[in-house]
């Protein structure tokens, strides 16, 4: 069993704790499936699905079952740091406290901003393009089931073994086996890997999607905006992740080989790690953010009833950050001892990417000028982030200063900068788009009481428990300490937690939101498939949209082809419907994910049968898989015609 | 209150008071409410490196101020003002595109930039890290003639080693620098990456094993101040923290005396990480001389070290560690390189390997094995070090001077075209001097 014992079993009482609740928890679920006979349900219609709705879907509950571990993090980390002051070691020893700061990074940007992102893309970018689909069906589930599996690799280190206590970019040499001799960082490389397959998978799917599916007439300036952005966002993925692939790859064999690509021997220079992962790393927030600007021009130009201000403006801002964001990632380590000449290029290159994003937001600004805004809950997310963002995007561009760098560095200033723009920008974004597109994948509204209070909880909580640390980094504190001198700062951290609270008010109103709108379903539906008066092709289908999408695929003549069809009464066609021709779902996605996880634990604990066995495994069942000829099949037009049908009964009857 | 902007001045045009006291009590207001109550050492240090950068962090806010607050306070008035329930307030659909308003939110944010990036270049050449201070204050340029104070500082699991080669003393997790005296600081590492940072002095920069970095740096204040490393090195990182003592000339001299005279001591060195002492045996004793193999003991992980002194240490201590090589019968990583730039030993070079394994506090074994080399190795090493007559530590020197002159960095020190009449600006202007005192900018790269 190579170097799994029964010591990797949870020892601490907290871990322990917890172990025992989530296994409860794990097995009542079961029983329950079992119970209500879903398995065979779930099997069928969902895990070896490879309609692009679900998927989408599917990644949307991933991210929110991550973020709730990650957030779980967080608020241990914000009680650690408040209580222990005046020798005071807190609750948390180094050892559980350091895996759990680097499994907060790790998980929120994994395995929380990216599926949620995906997610999105996933779920709209085929319907505002007019397609039925992805490009690859197959491939799409396969990405899905690939990020999962390296979910499921950092969930199961919280119980057996240990995560790696090393910061979420496990820099070396402290990364490397001398210093973290156990299977902490291995956990964190075969995570990495095997959900890179799938981000990596999925963004060539998306791109030859966006590239090669768009409906007739819809010419690359007559895109939708987050079609856009999700555009550049898979071109940064494809050009962005290989280079994470590689960077891990030698990491893993300098731990498992003996290599010293970045170990202090022979030449090894961690410093090459660091350039390496952070080339990889500054792109990776514009993938993470760019889909999200995407997101807010379409609710602004929705919700002001108006055209986006400046749309080829936008678009080449767009173009414009996705080029630049790889000529930034030095200033993420202007400390490392570079020339003033490498530093200053780095640090004007960061400013210049505030240049383009400003006009973003001015556009937005614009849009709402002479406008009628509706403050329905997508809306109110976008001024919070307008709002947010520029702060964010400030403290950012004095982080580019170099010597304001030097003083500010791995500072508690830091952390509330980036938590400013990925909470303000990307995560404020999610729940726009969480809101506004609910409708469209489950025909009804989400309730908007317990939004508000989500809302009012989330963005007054984001202040007060950010704002303190903005203060903390002037006050010279650096991240990641577990214990501290100075019982003078112990108020901001209280301060701090108690934000972190609101926060979690924020999350609970929002899963109270959810439970409460699937319940009174009925009362909040969506008859029409158009709630918000929608710009883009997505809302010309119904809620939920046929598994097919379109009977015939639209035509389209300008930007915002919806509302253009909607000012021309453009008659939805009823008759003359074909059989539609679709992919047919499988189940190699979730097998060969299962045998990865497999493949991925025995490295870690060197159980090298097990290795081979899996690997053996996962080449063989793709082999297999190829001789799979049953790929499609296709939808009788009787089918076509009754769904149809209902869909023009339901919208006689709402516009009755 | 000493802005950069003052430094970018030539003497002859240094700001008023008047202005300097006007930004300084905007400054002061844009902070005041939340910061007023606590102790910002950031913005507030007593060195004047650190204020400068300081004083960059302000400045840069206000500069981006200008732009940041049109644009939130657009963003509420429009959200109000075209609210759907304003039924007075314009409404326009189809305007979607302006022409004007589009080069104005290109150029607006550019020219913000332009401003922003001229600053950063500028702070960031003459606060390089490498870069010898220039003045000890705003008002006080450095004497020609006069010699940082050297330390050299080693960041070990979990705290700091100064060794001062001028005094040839060393410190751990105790610093103490003369108030008003240039500093220059040599900062490596044992194991993993660390950050020295002194808020109150200057800005950090990373300690990295087998390399060395710099920082140059004054204090202008008495006190004592805080240190710390700012990158996460493991278990014991949250107590890697030491006291910096800023004192006077006299009493620097008086403490270097206090430390040359510390005897042996037995230890209160915190207990190793690894190996806990065995019941009833008292602790090494620390203190003393520190040589090669006293180094070797400390280098072992401990936490909560309390200060140690050491009275004597050994020279050539510092340039062995950067060099990786304070172990008997460790090749330096010097050696290696000379050897590899003579394109190797071929399958002879196989053998070395083992001399060369420096990770040790994970790889006990390999560090076994190089603590106790057997006369084979030790012939072989002697044979290595005679063919590359490499001096072992000899890292090259990255330092740049600071300029001697400020004035020609905005220009000022250039003659003005004929055409252009600057009336007494000209006349004041050095006539006789062909050649405008020049600075380089140029550093390493």
């Amino acid at each position: 069993m190579g170097r799994l014992w029964l010591d990797a079993l949870p020892q601490e009482p907290i871990v322990l704790a917890t172990f025992v609740v989530v296994a409860l928890g794990g097995v009542a679920l079961v029983a329950a499936l079992t119970y209500f006979k879903l398995w065979g349900y779930l099997w069928k219609e969902w895990f070896t699905s490879v309609d692009h709705k679900k998927i989408g879907i599917m990644y949307m509950v991933l991210g929110l079952v991550m973020f709730l571990r990650g957030f779980a993090d967080a608020v241990m980390m914000r009680i650690q740091q408040s209580m222990a002051f005046n020798g005071n070691e807190g609750y948390l020893n180094a050892h559980h406290y350091d895996q759990i700061f680097t499994a907060h990074g790790v998980i929120m940007i994994f395995f929380v901003a990216m599926p949620f992102v995906t997610g999105l893309m996933n779920y709209i970018v085929p319907l505002q393009i007019g397609a039925r689909d992805v490009s690859f069906p197959f491939l799409n589930n396969f990405s899905f089931w690939m990020t999962t599996a390296g979910a499921v690799l950092v969930m199961m280190s919280l119980f057996i073994g240990e995560f790696a206590q090393t910061g979420w970019l496990a820099y070396p040499p402290l990364s490397n086996l001398a210093y973290s001799p156990w299977v902490g960082v291995d956990y964190y490389i075969w995570s990495l890997q095997i959900a890179g397959v799938g981000t990596l998978l999925s963004g060539v799917n998306l791109i030859a999607t966006i590239v090669k599916m768009r409906a007739p007439g819809m010419t690359m300036m007559r895109m939708p905006i987050f079609t856009w952005t999700s555009l550049c966002t898979n071109i940064l993925i494809v050009a962005a992740f290989p280079v994470l692939t590689a960077v891990m790859t030698m990491l893993s064999v300098d731990r498992y080989l003996g290599f010293n690509f970045f170990s202090n021997d022979f030449g090894g220079s961690p410093m090459m790690y660091v350039n390496l992962i952070w080339i990889w790393g500054h792109p990776e927030v514009y993938i993470l953010i760019l889909p999200l600007f995407g997101v807010f021009s379409e609710v602004t130009a929705t919700f002001c009833g108006k055209r986006l201000f400046g749309y080829s403006s936008m678009v080449y801002a767009t173009l414009v950050i996705t080029i630049l964001s790889y000529l930034v990632w030095l200033h993420h380590f202007f400390t490392m001892g570079s020339g003033a000449s490498v530093n200053s290029f780095f640090g004007i290159t960061t400013m210049v990417i505030s240049i383009p994003t400003g006009a973003k937001l001015f556009n937005w600004l614009f849009t709402m000028y002479r406008a009628r805004i509706r403050y329905e809950l997508p809306m109110m997310w976008t001024v919070a982030f307008m709002l947010t963002f520029t702060i964010g995007g400030m403290t950012g561009v004095l982080l580019a200063v170099p010597p304001a760098d030097f003083v500010l560095h791995n500072s508690l200033f830091l952390i509330a900068h980036f938590h400013n723009v990925i909470i303000g920008g990307v995560l404020f974004g999610i729940f726009a788009a969480i809101n506004y597109w609910w409708p469209k994948a489950f025909g009804f509204k989400l309730n908007q009481f317990w939004g508000k209070v989500s809302f009012w909880l989330w963005v007054p909580g984001f202040w007060v428990a950010f704002t303190p640390l903005y203060i903390l980094g002037f006050m010279g504190v650096t991240r990641r300490m577990r214990v501290f001198d100075d019982p003078s700062i112990q108020i901001w951290f209280v301060i701090a937690a108690f934000g972190a609270l609101m926060i979690a008010g924020g999350i609970g109103a929002m899963l109270v939101q959810f439970a409460v709108s699937i319940w009174k379903r009925e009362e909040l539906k969506d008859e029409t498939g158009d709630p918000w008066h929608g710009r883009t092709l997505e809302w010309a289908t119904s809620s939920p949209p046929p598994e097919y999408n379109f009977a015939f695929t639209p035509i389209v003549h300008d930007i915002d082809a919806w509302d253009d069809m909607k000012r021309c009464a453009v008659e939805r066609p009823t008759s003359g419907y074909r059989p539609i021709h679709m992919p047919k779902g499988t189940g190699t996605g979730i097998i060969l994910a299962g045998l990865s996880i497999a493949l991925g634990f025995a490295m870690i604990w060197y159980i090298w049968w097990l290795a081979a066995v899996s690997f053996a495994g996962i080449i063989g069942y793709a082999i297999f898989h190829t001789f799979n000829y049953k790929r499609d099949y296709h939808i009788p037009v009787e089918t076509v015609e009754a769904t149809e049908a209902a869909r023009t009964r339901q919208l006689a009857a709402a516009g009755a | 209150m000493h802005l950069p902007e003052s430094r970018l001045n030539p003497p002859g045009r240094r700001s008023g008071p008047s202005r300097l006291l006007n930004l300084r009590a905007l400054s002061a207001l844009a902070l005041a409410g939340s910061l007023a109550a606590c102790n910002t050492v950031v913005l507030d240090p007593a060195g004047d490196v650190a204020r400068q950068q300081g004083d960059l962090v302000i400045i840069s806010t206000l500069l981006m101020l200008l732009i940041v607050i049109p644009v939130m306070a657009a963003v509420v008035i429009f959200a109000w003002r075209y609210r759907a329930s304003n039924k007075d307030a314009k409404y326009e659909p189809d305007w979607d595109h302006s022409t004007q308003l589009e080069l104005l939110i290109w150029t607006a944010p550019l020219l913000i930039i332009i401003c922003l990036g001229a600053v950063t270049w500028t702070s960031t050449h003459l606060l390089d890290p490498y870069r010898t201070v220039g003045r000890i204050d705003g008002e006080t340029p450095i004497a020609v003639n006069a010699k940082p104070l050297e330390v050299e500082v080693v960041a070990l699991d979990w705290k700091w080693l100064f060794i001062y080669p001028e005094q040839g003393i060393a410190t751990v997790n105790e610093l103490v620098v003369p108030t008003g005296r240039p500093l220059q600081f040599k900062i490596t590492s044992s194991s993993v990456m660390n950050s020295f940072y002194v808020p109150a002095m200057a800005g950090q920069i990373y300690a990295m094993p087998g390399m060395e970095t710099r920082l140059h740096a004054v204090m202008n204040r008495t006190g004592k101040f805080e240190g710390f490393s700012a990158n996460y090195s493991g278990a014991g990182f949250s107590n890697m923290r030491f006291a910096a003592h800023s004192v006077s000339d006299a009493d620097f001299a008086k403490w270097v005396g206090q430390v040359k005279a510390t005897p042996m001591q037995p230890g209160p060195a915190g207990q190793p990480a690894d190996d806990p002492l065995p019941e009833g045996q008292s602790a090494k004793p620390v203190g003393g001389n520190l040589d090669r193999a006293a180094y070797l003991a400390l280098e072992k992980p401990s936490e909560k070290v309390q200060v140690i002194r050491y009275a004597s240490v050994a020279p050539d201590l510092y340039d062995a560690i950067v060099d990786m090589c304070v172990e008997p019968g460790k090749m330096c990583s010097s050696e290696m390189m000379a050897i590899d730039a003579r394109g190797g030993l071929g399958k002879a070079g196989i053998r070395n390997v083992s001399m060369l394994a420096y990770d040790k506090n994970g790889r006990q074994a390999g560090s076994e094995a190089t603590a106790n080399p057997n006369d084979a190795v030790r012939k072989e090493l002697a044979w290595v070090r005679a063919l590359c007559r490499q001096i072992p530590g000899a890292a090259p020197d990255g330092t740049v001077k600071a300029p001697t002159d400020l004035r020609s960095l905005n220009g000022a020190g250039l003659a003005a075209p004929q055409s252009i009449g600057l009336g007494d600006r000209e006349a004041r202007a050095p006539a006789g001097d062909p050649k405008p005192a020049h600075v380089s900018l140029n550093s390493r790269n």
